[in-house]
C-alpha cells in the first residue's frame, strides 16, 4: 500500500479557477488565531504589566535581544519580519500535534513561500543599508571572481532554507505515520514528543538563518 | 528489474548512503562545542546558537537525500 504523497496537497475547495489546498486552510486559521490573540492581548496595554502582557513583553524582546545578539545592531528594523516568522513557524510547526490537523509546513508549498519572504526581504534591507550600487557591488565581494558564486549561494541557500524546514517537519509526521500503521495507536507517542523539540528547533533555526541572511546582506555582519 | 523496483532500491540506498556523511559531521561538531562549551562555559549562549545553525547547515545534505528519495518513490519521471 502506498501512502499519499508527500509532495502534493489535498485541494478541499477551488476559489473561481484558484485551488485552495489544505495547508492554506490551515495557515489561514492560524494567522486568524495570532492576530485575533495579538489583538486582544495588546488592547489594554499598561505602564505596570499584567501577566499576559508581561509573557508578551518576554517574548518580544526575547526574540529582539536574539536578533541584536546575530547582527550586532539594533533588532527594531527586523523584528517585526523575524518575529512574526518565529511565532508563526512556532504554531505551523506544532499545529501537526493537534487531532485532524496536519503542519501547513509539513508540505512543500509553505516553506517554499516563507523562503521565497525571506529571499526578498534580504535584497530589500540590502538595498536599504548598502543603496542599490553598494548593495550590487558587496555581490563582487571579496574579489570580483566570486560573483558567479555569490550569486549562485543566494538561490540555493533559499533552496535548501525551504528543502530543511520541509524534509524535517514532513519526515516527522511521515514517519509517526507509518510507525503508527505498523505498530499500533499509543506507540508513536514517543516520536511526537520528538516532533515537539524538532518543531520548535526548526522554527528556531530558520529565524536565525533569516536573521543571519538579513544581517549580512545589511552589511552588519561577515557574508554568511 | 522493472524500474520501480530499482528506484525503490535506488531510494533506500540515497538515504542510507547519504545519511553517513551528515552523521559523522554532526557527532564531530557537537564534540567539539562540548569541548568549547567545556573550556569556557561563559560564552554556552554564542556557541551553541552558532552550533544549531551549523547543525542545520550540515542536516541540509541529509534532508537532500531524504527529498531525493521521496522524488524517487512519489514524484519519478521514469517509473
Amino acid at each position: 500500500m502506498m501512502p499519499a504523497s508527500p509532495l502534493s496537497s489535498a485541494i478541499v475547495f477551488h476559489a473561481g479557477a484558484v485551488p485552495i489546498t489544505r495547508p492554506v486552510v490551515t495557515t489561514w486559521a492560524i494567522m486568524a488565531v495570532l492576530t485575533a490573540g495579538c489583538a486582544l492581548l495588546t488592547r489594554r496595554l499598561t505602564p505596570t504589566p499584567g501577566r499576559c502582557q508581561m509573557a508578551l513583553e518576554l517574548l518580544v524582546t526575547g526574540i529582539e535581544t536574539q536578533i541584536e545578539d546575530v547582527t550586532r545592531k539594533s533588532g527594531r528594523a527586523l523584528l517585526p519580519l523575524l518575529g512574526t516568522l518565529f511565532i508563526y513557524l512556532i504554531c505551523a510547526n506544532l499545529s501537526g500535534l493537534l487531532p485532524a490537523v496536519q503542519a501547513p509546513t509539513g508540505k512543500i508549498e509553505t516553506p517554499a513561500a516563507l523562503a521565497l519572504i525571506v529571499f526578498f526581504a534580504v535584497h530589500y534591507f540590502g538595498v536599504r543599508a548598502q543603496g542599490v550600487g553598494g548593495y550590487l557591488a558587496s555581490f563582487a565581494q571579496p574579489k570580483l571572481i566570486m560573483l558567479p558564486l555569490n550569486i549562485v549561494s543566494e538561490v540555493t541557500r533559499t533552496f535548501s532554507l525551504m528543502v530543511r524546514l520541509f524534509g524535517n517537519v514532513m519526515s516527522g509526521e511521515f514517519l509517526i505515520g507509518l510507525v503508527l500503521a505498523l505498530a499500533g495507536l499509543f506507540v508513536p507517542i514517543p516520536l511526537m514528543a520528538l516532533e515537539v523539540l524538532v518543531g520548535v528547533v526548526q522554527a528556531y533555526i530558520f529565524s536565525v538563518l533569516a536573521t543571519v541572511f538579513i544581517g549580512a546582506a545589511a552589511g552588519s555582519i561577515e557574508q554568511a | 528489474m522493472d524500474p520501480k523496483t530499482i528506484s525503490i532500491i535506488g531510494a533506500a540506498l540515497a538515504v542510507s548512503i547519504g545519511s553517513i556523511g551528515p552523521a559523522l559531521g554532526e557527532g564531530r561538531s557537537v564534540a567539539a562545542a562540548m569541548d568549547a562549551i567545556a573550556r569556557q562555559p561563559e560564552a554556552a549562549g554564542t556557541i551553541s546558537r552558532t552550533l544549531f545553525v551549523g547543525l542545520a547547515m550540515i542536516e541540509t545534505m541529509a534532508i537532500y537525500c531524504l527529498v531525493i528519495a521521496l522524488l524517487l518513490l512519489f514524484a519519478n519521471p521514469y517509473a
